[in-house]
């Protein structure tokens, strides 16, 4: 390896044993998020019959998402263990950009369609 | 675990010589990566999300719309993408499972989950033209765009009335002044869409598409590191950092699914 590519200062090994311990937390995380997507399908499926308000199921959905989403990046894709400026890094444009951005777009996208009610 | 030691004082850390960030060149231009393709996708979704309460009355259920299973007649709400879903984050336990292996310089380890990631991977992509096919194909039945635009579907077997996006149906004398400037469509594309507005097909089309996209690539360069594992390139360069690189896009992409899947299918 040439002198400029120093990627195995940084690379990560482990042993046999941290092994069997990662794996064990992969399978749980597996199951986790199979079975928040069952909870989704169900609740997708039936929540007319369960007698649940939309809003309500709507909202589940999204926090259930996020959920979803949370573990996802923090242990299949490692953020958790990385060091907070790093984490700081991924995760800034998305607290500064999307949520903003997702707030103003769908209250003005609401107003739009409450307005072509009265034209 | 190397380069993750939280006891380096910060002086040490953003004084030069090391990466003050704890990870390599090319782990970190991935993350860059990663956030302004996620940025991206926000966007997409956004967007999606002011037309469709910009048309709320006239945007079709999506449960209503991707109702097919193969080999199974009749309407199946929901179970299909279910299925797509559970093959990607399959596909992403494999991954993450290769990338450990990697850890334990266990060579076969990563040859046997990458393999399984791949083939999970183009499974997915398999599934997604099936899905496509027939969204563009469309029902039997079809619906009809009435002369100002609206879509309009038959409200019973035998075809004596037409339902409206509010509710309403149309029969006897104003079916057959309707029917005069109607066009008969079927399926979806750029233009039109049988189910609902022709948006609702455009960000179907869209989204998909980029995502699929992105399925594809990494299907690629999962293949390409592949081939390099089986080669020993990994072995010999002392580390499988490679696999982990991958192995967070692949992760990306099945991140974007969980959002997808959401917001277009379940909400």
């Amino acid at each position: 390896m040439s002198d400029f590519d120093r990627t195995a200062e940084y690379v990560q090994h482990h042993t046999e044993e941290e092994g069997k311990k990662q794996r064990k937390t992969i399978w749980v995380v597996f199951w986790l998020l199979l079975g928040i997507t069952g909870l989704e399908v169900t609740l997708g499926l039936y929540w007319k019959d369960f007698g649940i308000a939309w809003s309500f199921v709507k909202w589940t959905f999204i926090l259930l998402t996020l959920i979803k989403a949370y573990y996802i990046v923090a242990y299949y894709m490692h953020l958790k263990h990385e060091f907070k400026s790093f984490i700081y890094m991924a995760l800034a444009p998305y607290i500064v950009l999307a949520i903003y951005l997702v707030i103003m777009v769908l209250i003005e996208a609401i107003y739009i369609n409450e307005v072509d009610k009265f034209l | 675990m190397a380069g993750h030691s939280p006891s380096i004082d910060r002086k040490t850390l953003w004084g030069g010589g090391t990466s003050p960030l704890g990870v390599s060149y090319g782990k970190m231009m991935m993350w860059f990566f990663l956030v302004s393709d996620a940025l991206t996708f926000s966007g997409f979704l956004v967007a999606y999300g002011f037309m469709r309460h910009r048309f709320e009355e006239a945007w079709p259920v999506a449960e209503e719309v991707f109702t097919h299973f193969p080999f199974l007649h009749g309407d199946h709400p929901l179970l299909y993408v279910a299925l797509m879903t559970f093959i990607l984050i399959m596909s992403s336990v494999t991954m993450v499972l290769a990338v450990e292996s990697g850890h334990r310089m266990n060579r076969k380890g990563v040859i046997l989950w990458m393999a399984l990631t791949i083939v999970g991977g183009l499974i997915f992509l398999g599934s997604q033209a099936w899905e496509w096919y027939h969204f563009i194909h469309g029902t039997e039945a079809g619906a009809y765009q009435l002369a100002d635009g609206t879509i309009a579907q038959w409200a019973n077997e035998a075809m004596t009335a037409l339902k409206l996006p509010n509710g309403t149906e149309l029969m006897g004398a104003d079916l057959a002044a309707a029917m005069e400037t109607a066009t008969h469509i079927q399926g979806a594309n750029l233009t039109v869409n049988e189910y609902g507005v022709p948006l609702f097909a455009d960000f179907f089309f869209f989204i998909t598409g980029f995502h699929g996209t992105h399925v594809f690539s990494g299907v690629l360069i999962n293949f390409i590191v592949f081939v390099n594992v089986l080669k020993g390139t990994y072995e010999k360069r002392g580390h499988y950092e490679m696999v982990e690189k991958v192995g967070l896009y692949w992760h990306f992409v099945d991140l974007v699914w969980v959002f997808v899947f959401t917001f277009f299918y379940l909400i």
